[in-house]
């Protein structure tokens, strides 16, 4: 039985090659975009923009801490750097780094975070941060931008390197299906409805909102119809759209590739409570480390793929 | 600006002590030892050496750079600053207090102009130094970057990143220099942990290393930034390992790390400025 679903794909493609495709073309488009990356050329994908731009791009070997220096201080020397590494050296591992050369004195800095999440399949807990938009999003100052697929986060890349100020921008490993626009238009802190419903909402980011829109069908099929909206900004988040959306729906579901402390769906409950309570049911992990296994069979082990948000759904309607 | 004679420049030295005793004697709270051992290299920096415009730009471009890396060395910063006329000297008052631009420690965040990069958690600055040395590079500015460490500071991990990523950039107008006093927090650096040989342990990292053994002596200090910038510009980074005393310039201050993070009362300070007579007229 196949699904009725109100975005398809033709092609499948991992984000961090948005990422990679997105920052040749911001560098294309501005001299002054330049990459730092800490011995992860080839998985951040930034080898076309060292091809071709080999005066900006700086590999600084396995040293995370220096490399937040550094860009912190190219920015402040009129460059706009992209310092690239794993999601979880880019965040834990230099905290204090981004906190106080980064975002405590206002650098426009773009910390682009790959292989973040469970996604990341094999390697393990190690490397699989489930706390970095936590930790970003309470840095005053700092921009978190989580997108959904390889359009998605190519538009975000060539976006932020427009944007001034600092960003942290999260991507990752697993091939994903690709159900966004090609050169869609990305607008920091606007989220996106991508299908209108009436019973309640999913606000989805990452590699979930693809599992939200499949969850959105199978719902559907049951007579239930979900709103889907895309939050590929954490934060500034847009509360407007959030809260104009529960509103009309009356209950809500949020969906994240990351702990339920600290993540998006924290920031939308803190909304709710605030401006209009209402029955929030949470999909992320639960207060614990990942493990090794394939990005479907983590998803599905975690809680965290279409089936459970269509549970959570169930819940959040029963609390209506 | 035109250069001041030797005994000129003294006099300043003087007052910057003078402005650090009285900044943390208002407030008591404040770093004095590492600022008074550091008043000739501020002096030497800001009055002879640096090519800077004191009518403050972010990006720097044009104008030699310095960056404090230790941050806690800030009383000492903002005296020179106001000095050499960053802002208003009468600012000094408000070192510490509540919505002031003198921070604690240095920050960009209230526009303090002179700063450009927050410092405090302490290792981060030769990074950025280094960041922003490529910056100008890139943009085939050749003026010089500076950056002042402490020798504990060196403990910090993060150091020893960027000194081999300096080198193997061939990062090469970039002068470091570090407060060499052999105090921290907790004690000597021999006690607490010992640096061994700086020296040997930065030219095997790749730098060119010069000694500035009378760290202050006023001519001695400009002799050593002197011979740095002349070595600037041939593929190496420069380390200037300054030989200081914490707490110079006051009898009881001078070689303990027990005014590292101590104020003087009024009656220490008095007797402390009682010894540093040679004043531009205090704030
Ligand atoms: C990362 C970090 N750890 C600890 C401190 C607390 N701290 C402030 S100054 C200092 C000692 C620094 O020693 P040194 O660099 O030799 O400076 P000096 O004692 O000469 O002032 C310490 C441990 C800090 N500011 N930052």
């Amino acid at each position: 039985m196949s699904l009725d679903l109100k975005f398809n794909y033709t092609e499948k493609k991992d984000t961090r090659s948005g990422f990679g495709d997105g920052f040749l073309e911001a560098g294309r488009k501005n001299p002054n975009v330049v990459g730092l990356c800490a011995d992860l050329i080839g998985s951040l994908k930034m080898g076309d923009f060292q091809k071709e731009f080999p005066d900006r791009f700086f590999q600084t070997g396995i040293a995370e801490a220096n490399m937040i220096g550094l860009a912190a201080g190219m920015a402040l020397g009129g460059k706009i750097p992209f310092a690239g590494t794993f999601a979880n050296f880019a965040t834990g591992r230099v905290y204090d780094q981004i906190r106080q050369s980064v975002a405590y004195s206002d650098k426009n800095v773009k910390i682009c975070a790959s292989h973040a999440g469970l996604t990341l399949g094999e390697d393990g807990a190690t490397h699989q941060i489930l706390e970095d938009l936590g930790m970003m999003k309470m840095l005053p100052h700092m921009t978190v931008i989580n997108p959904c697929d390889y359009n998605q986060t190519k538009a975000a890349t060539i976006a932020i390197a427009e944007y001034e100020g600092p960003v942290y921008l999260r991507f990752g490993r697993p091939i994903w299906p690709i159900f966004t626009p090609a050169n869609q238009k990305f607008e920091i802190g606007k989220a996106w409805k991508m299908i209108d419903g009436k019973d309640l909402t999913i606000f989805a980011t990452g590699h979930l909102v693809w599992e939200a829109v499949v969850a959105e069908a199978m719902l559907r099929e049951e007579g239930i119809h979900a709103e889907v909206i895309n939050i590929h900004t954490i934060k500034p988040l847009d509360t407007e759209a959030i809260l104009e959306s529960v509103k009309k729906t009356g209950c809500a579901v949020s969906a994240e590739e990351h702990q339920l402390n600290g993540g998006l769906g924290d920031s939308i409950a803190q909304a709710f409570i605030r401006y209009n309570p209402a029955p929030l049911e949470y999909v992320g992990v639960n207060d614990s480390f990942g493990e090794s296994g394939t990005p479907t069979q983590l998803l599905e082990k975690y809680g965290l793929n279409a089936e459970n948000i269509v549970k959570a759904a169930k819940k959040a309607l029963k609390r209506k | 600006m035109k250069k001041q004679s030797l005994p000129e420049l003294q006099k300043i030295c003087s007052q910057l002590r003078r402005d650090v005793l009285r900044m943390v004697h208002a407030v008591q709270s404040g770093h004095p030892g590492a600022p008074l051992g550091c008043a000739e290299f501020f002096v030497a920096l800001y009055f002879d050496q640096l090519h800077h415009n004191p009518d403050f730009q972010m990006n720097g471009k044009g104008e030699d750079l310095f960056f404090l890396s230790n941050g806690h060395l800030s009383a000492g910063w903002y005296s020179v600053l106001a000095r050499s006329g960053y802002f208003p000297v009468a600012e000094l008052k408000t070192f510490r207090k509540l919505n002031s631009r003198l921070q604690g420690h240095p920050a960009t965040h209230e526009h303090l102009p002179g700063i450009r990069i927050a410092s405090g958690s302490l290792g981060q600055g030769l990074s950025v130094a280094i960041g922003t040395a490529q910056a100008k590079e890139i943009d085939q500015d050749n003026s010089l970057v500076y950056v002042l460490m402490g020798d504990g500071e060196l403990q910090e991990g993060q150091v020893w990143e960027a000194a081999m990523y300096a080198a193997h950039f061939g990062v090469d107008n970039l002068i470091a220099t570090v407060d060499y006093n052999g105090q921290q927090i907790d004690g000597p650096t021999i006690k607490v942990m010992d640096l061994k040989n700086l020296k040997a342990k930065w030219e095997a990292f790749g730098w060119e290393v010069i000694e500035t053994k009378e760290g202050n002596d006023l001519a001695s200090v400009i002799a050593g930034l002197e011979k740095a910038k002349s070595l600037t510009g041939k593929g190496k980074p420069i380390l200037n390992l300054l030989y200081t005393e914490m707490g110079y310039g006051v009898d009881f201050m001078v070689g303990t790390h027990k005014w590292h993070g101590s104020p003087p009362n009024d009656e220490q300070l008095a007797l402390a400025l009682g010894q540093l007579e040679e004043t531009l007229g205090d704030y």
